[in-house]
């Protein structure tokens, strides 16, 4: 019935110390992605100053050892860094640092992309800020069979 | 780091002292062929047949109505496929249930691509086959029904007695898969009605690779796997001597354990589900609360997702199963747990812990107490908690 999937060390680290758990009260922007019926569901907070930089970034996930080593990563990656740094955070970043991730699993860094996107879109939205290349998030990403593709798991 | 915590029973088992002791000779001893003429051989020969006898009295059956099969799957295999081929010229439907092994399942579909219909009856919130819906399904050209025994993922045991009479009023082979139940309950084929049944040896402190079918012998079906003459030209293949004295020697231990097993482990599984229940909130028991596996215990926990759970559970040296998507290699949660009714997301925060007959209370307390902290802490980090707590 089931599988414990091969998880590099840096995963496995992540996954067991999670950085930047938790919530932002009146965050800058809050984005929520993924849904509970596929298994994975990430919220990252995000708190902007008026430079456009992220003091600082929170994340709360549902999901498995590597979903919650995606957004714990990703949180890493982007707290200090500016808004437009932040926006450039792709998928292939996240899976790098980690070290790699199982095949069955690159949808999760893809989830994490798609977080702190739709994080910052609250936040220009919020801020009425048209930020170039911000895409407003899809619902339900991860149900869309675009979403495996794009991760190569079809 | 402290010992391992084996509650895993479910998917595989220790191989007993008394087993292993019992197959060693026919490594390098008596290591000749059962099927050869010298008095060497004999003795593997006579061996063999000491374990048929000693398996068909524990379920009831005539021994040479009990075949030895590479394991359960197998078994499952040859019966489905078997009375599909032989029976074709009669119908091609056959009735299952929706909560079955995938030996039975993708089975079923792979005899589905073939031209067969399959009718998958639904079971009740307790994983209890509807046994209305099941007979209601039964048309002239039905020529199986197959119905497993317990369920592996929540251990519900079903009435296999009533489901035998169903099929035998409407003169339907039944076929159950009993992997999970044979050794933990009591079994009679003439009693149940069961014309075909499954069984394996891993599942019970013997040896993997190694099970058997019992076929009824007014059942005419045609062999799996064609070659040799042993098993009556049934089943080819050189005996696995060493398998099927493990096999034997399992079946030993467990009739003559059954009872007091059961006691022992149903006493601390009920003791399990107690304390869980009782100090986890938000938490549901998945399965029959008293018709279940001895040694099975299945619970939902809201709001977080199985493998995450898996994981902390083995960073405390805990072996246990889920039911979440993440860990069954596709998207959807457990078939099982969808069929009795459990949301997507409460199915993917199933455990499954089975216990045997060496599990303590001590080892139970461990469990629980790790647990409720790795319950708190996944939902301290689930943003689907943090929607609960701020809506209450």
């Amino acid at each position: 019935m089931s599988q414990i999937i091969e998880y590099s060390e840096k995963v496995m680290d992540h996954f067991s110390n999670p950085r930047n758990v938790g919530e932002i009260e009146n965050a800058s922007g809050v984005g929520t992605v993924g849904n509970a019926k596929c298994g994975d569901i990430m919220r990252i907070y995000l708190d902007i100053d008026e430079n456009q930089y992220i003091r600082d970034c929170k994340f709360k996930t549902f999901g498995c050892g590597a979903a919650v080593a995606t957004s714990s990563i990703a949180t890493e990656m982007i707290k200090g860094k500016t808004v437009n740094e932040a926006l450039k955070l792709t998928n292939k970043a996240v899976q790098e640092a980690l070290g790699g991730l199982p095949p069955v699993k690159v949808h999760c860094s893809l989830l994490a992309e798609e977080a702190v996107h739709a994080a910052l879109w609250d936040y220009a939205k919020k801020n009425h800020l048209e930020i170039e290349g911000l895409k407003p998030p899809v619902d339900d990403i991860d149900e869309t069979e675009q979403f495996y593709e794009m991760a190569g798991e079809v | 780091m402290s010992k391992l915590i084996y509650l895993d029973n479910a998917a595989t088992t220790k191989v007993k002292d008394e087993v292993y002791d019992a197959m060693l000779p026919y490594f390098k001893e008596l290591y000749g062929n059962p099927s050869s003429i010298y008095r060497f051989a004999g003795e593997s020969k006579k061996a063999i047949e000491n374990v048929r006898l000693q398996v068909a009295q524990f379920i009831g059956a005539k021994p040479e109505e009990i075949y030895f099969t590479g394991g359960g799957s197998e078994s499952d295999n040859w019966a489905l496929k078997a009375v599909a081929f032989a029976k074709r010229d009669k119908g091609k439907h056959i009735i299952t249930s929706k909560i079955e092994h995938h030996a039975i399942l993708h089975t079923c579909e792979y005899l589905n691509k073939l031209g067969y219909e399959i009718s998958y009856i639904n079971v009740d919130e307790n994983g209890v086959i509807r046994r209305d819906e099941l007979e209601a399904a039964i048309r002239e050209d039905t020529i199986l029904i197959t119905v497993m025994f317990a369920n592996n993922e929540i251990g519900t045991i079903q009435p296999i007695k009533e489901i035998g009479e169903i099929a035998k009023k409407h003169k339907v082979i039944f076929h159950t898969d009993a992997v999970q139940a044979y050794g933990h309950e009591g079994i009679n084929v003439d009693e149940m009605n069961i014309d075909i049944l499954s069984a394996s040896g891993h599942k019970i402190n013997g040896p993997k690779g190694i099970g058997i079918m019992y076929l009824r012998n007014s059942v005419k079906i045609g062999s799996f796997v064609h070659g040799g003459a042993q098993e009556r030209g049934r089943r080819a293949g050189t005996h696995n001597t060493p398998g099927i004295i493990g096999f034997g020697k399992a079946t030993e231990l467990a009739a003559r354990d059954l009872d007091k097993r059961k006691a022992y482990e149903s006493e601390l599984r009920d003791y399990l589900i107690e304390r869980v229940l009782n100090e986890i909130p938000y938490t549901k028991l998945n399965g029959h609360r008293t018709d279940r596996l001895s040694n099975n215990a299945n619970f939902s926990f809201r709001f977080i997702e199985g493998e995450s759970l898996l994981i902390m559970l083995d960073q405390k040296n805990i072996a246990a199963s889920s039911g979440s998507a993440c860990t069954s290699g596709s998207l959807d949660p457990s078939h099982v747990l969808l069929a009795i009714g459990l949301p997507h997301e409460i199915a993917h925060g199933s455990l499954r812990l089975t216990l045997s007959d060496e599990t303590t209370k001590e080892d139970i307390d461990y469990v629980v107490d790790e647990l409720k902290g790795i319950v708190e802490r996944l939902r301290s980090m689930s943003p689907l908690y943090e929607d609960f707590v701020k809506e209450k």
